[in-house]
């Protein structure tokens, strides 16, 4: 099994989610670690088009062969755009949770981003 | 159990309801002709009268059975092939025991009758309430909640409530409100907790798959400890070896300890719960006294607690009178209430009566030591392919785990358990405890002969070699079946429901 990887090119949120920034528009997915201790994820409940998320809330669901799990929001803001591609092949999570976008959205305040860990320290954390 | 070879395709893909296979006037009983129902229906008011004809099928009594046995024949049973669903306990039922429940004067008893009208069947749940105690350990004994999830729940209300006492007495300023729970625990277990209102925080397992004492002793010195629950043994199958310690830092720090009975069946006349420490401790009497398994009911989920939370149990309660004769106690001072109405199912309570005097004290110890030793037979059958995850004697079930046969074919376990099914097999639990990597729970019971144990083992390890050879087939299986490998989160989460249309003939008429 490969070891997992933290690029440093996004930050991460404690609830093993990461999140990279384009302006003001934020891309989110889950980290190696929390695909790995979900394992085989079989569903992706996204949230709705447009809707609201708060920073450190739960926005979605990832379900797994084990459990079904929240997916917390690592900032607040309008959901823009759904991965319909995991939606429909959730495995994709487990094959590269890097590559795996599962929602964009535009973010209310792009400050906080700045205080997300980074890869050092959300690994220190793991 | 027979290898798979090719798919039998016995089974017709679908299965007609009864409403489509209904044709008027056809039907499979006759009201008996003394009843005038016309002059029945002449005493009752219009208003409860209902003016038309409820839908029924009507059709032919051959048509009746062959249906119903049809659909039996789509779904494993416990009564059709070995069923080793780890934690869950699929041990033969006795027939004996249906019968039994069913006599009239069990079957036909109005919960309402007076006592004097049902001394027979009270004093049998006075002797199941006995038996039940001498098993715990614990000597007063509730029967009313209906499920062992309803029994975990019913516990934690005894907790909150014997905490509020105290409160109340001023021993302590505030009520507690933090459950230790270990990290292999069901799910039930913090799913308790926080409906009863309650929090749960979790403890690690440590390498011998106990509870971490350490990690138990720093809780209860920073929280505030309502209590604790476990499974002893635990869901890995194994006795936790610090209980002993665990119980006198939890009492220690003012908790009470709550035993989980969903693997009591493994130590039945050998060990006892509350000699262990525990002062709450409920009967899934499903697994431990061999009762038809739910789907939801209906079930009994017994709860046996040390005497000093005796008055908190649930009203109403058995008990014997100064006369001899057994009544029920309805005065609802000091109790957390009712949980059920009535006394519970007492259907199924008669039949875990039926279980415990067919074995007797010496049957049940005996039941308990085949349990545990049909797993360790089982155990060291599979070890070499399949790796227990904790490598302990094990009790009445074990946890192996396939991360060595993924890591080498890219088979998940899965895909073994899914295999299985085309060896006449129900699978093994998948998944579960969360802290074994590729899970597999396995607990085979004292009801299954050694032959049954050891075409399972074959079975298992044909499967984990055609992993290497051929994972293409595992990642397909099952193939025999009636339905093939689902997508079980799709079909929860999007179930697509099809009706079909009913014949016209069958559409409610006026009954005037």
């Amino acid at each position: 099994m490969t070891q997992g990887s933290y690029p440093d090119d996004r930050r991460y949120h404690e609830a093993h989610d990461w999140a990279q920034l384009d302006g003001d528009v934020a891309t989110f997915g889950v980290t190696w670690h929390a695909q790995h201790a979900l394992g085989d994820i079989v569903y992706y409940a996204p949230p709705e088009l447009g809707s609201t998320l708060r920073a450190g809330e739960p926005y979605g669901e990832l379900e797994s062969v084990k459990a079904v799990s929240d997916i917390i929001a690592p900032l607040g803001g309008e959901v823009l755009e759904v991965n319909e591609g995991i939606v429909g092949s959730p495995e994709q999570v487990n094959a590269d949770p890097n590559g795996s976008w599962l929602v964009r959205v535009r973010v209310g305040d792009p400050a906080e981003f700045e205080r997300l860990l980074d890869s050092t320290a959300y690994q220190a954390l793991i | 159990m027979t290898a798979a070879t090719t798919p039998p395709g016995v089974h017709p893909a679908t299965e007609p309801t009864l409403f489509e296979r209904s044709r008027p006037g056809r039907g499979s009983a006759r009201q008996p002709q003394a009843v005038d129902v016309d002059a029945t229906l002449a005493d009752l008011p219009p208003s409860l009268r209902r003016s038309r004809l409820p839908v029924l099928p009507e059709v032919a009594e051959p048509t009746l059975m062959r249906h119903f046995v049809r659909l039996s024949q789509r779904n494993h049973s416990i009564d059709s092939g070995f069923y080793p669903l780890g934690s869950c306990t699929m041990k033969y039922n006795p027939k004996v025991h249906d019968e039994i429940a069913a006599l009239p004067a069990f079957a036909r008893m109005h919960p309402l009758a007076p006592a004097s009208a049902w001394q027979g069947l009270l004093e049998l749940l006075l002797e199941l309430q006995h038996a039940i105690a001498e098993l715990a350990g614990l000597p007063e004994v509730t029967l009313s909640p209906a499920a062992g999830a309803h029994g975990e729940f019913t516990g934690l209300l005894l907790m909150r409530a014997w905490h509020r006492e105290r409160v109340a007495r001023g021993e302590v300023d505030a009520e507690p409100m933090h459950v230790l729970v270990p990290d292999t625990a069901h799910g039930t277990n913090p799913a308790t907790v926080r409906m009863a209102g309650l929090r749960t925080h979790s403890i690690p397992t440590d390498e011998r798959g106990g509870m971490d004492l350490d990690a138990v002793r720093e809780a209860c010195a920073t929280l505030d400890i309502a209590g604790l629950m476990l499974t002893n043994p635990n869901t890995l199958g194994l006795l936790d070896e610090h209980i002993l310690d665990i119980a006198e830092v939890v009492h220690g720090a003012g908790g009470l300890l709550y035993y989980d009975g969903a693997n009591l069946n493994a130590i039945m006349g050998r060990t006892r719960p509350g000699d262990m420490g525990f002062d709450i401790v409920h009967v899934n009497v499903h697994k431990t006294l061999s009762t038809p398994h739910g789907g939801g009911g209906p079930g009994a989920g017994p709860v046996a607690v040390a005497q000093r939370l005796a008055h908190l149990l649930p009203r109403p309660r058995i008990v014997r009178a100064a006369d001899g004769t057994v009544e029920l106690d309805r005065d609802p001072a000091g109790s957390i209430g009712p949980v059920s109405r009535h006394l519970g199912n007492v259907g199924v309570l008669v039949r875990a009566w039926a279980y415990v005097v067919t074995h007797g004290r010496d049957g049940l110890r005996r039941s308990s030591e085949l349990a545990v030793v049909n797993a360790n037979y089982l155990l060291e059958l599979v070890r070499d392919v399949l790796p227990p995850a904790f490598d302990r004697r094990c009790m009445h079930e074990f946890v192996v785990s396939g991360a060595t046969v993924r890591r080498d074919s890219g088979v998940r376990a899965l895909d073994i358990a899914k295999r299985l099914m085309d060896h006449g097999v129900h699978p093994p639990t998948m998944y579960f405890p969360l802290v074994v990597e590729e899970a597999l729970m396995i607990e085979p019971t004292e009801t299954e002969t050694r032959e049954t144990l050891d075409e399972f083992a074959a079975a298992l390890r044909a499967v984990v070699e055609e992993a290497q050879a051929d994972p293409a087939t595992l990642h397909a299986a099952p193939l025999t079946t009636v339905v093939r490998r689902l997508d079980e989160a799709r079909s929860v989460r999007e179930p697509r429901l099809v009706a079909r249309e009913v014949a016209a003939d069958i559409t409610p008429a006026d009954a005037d």
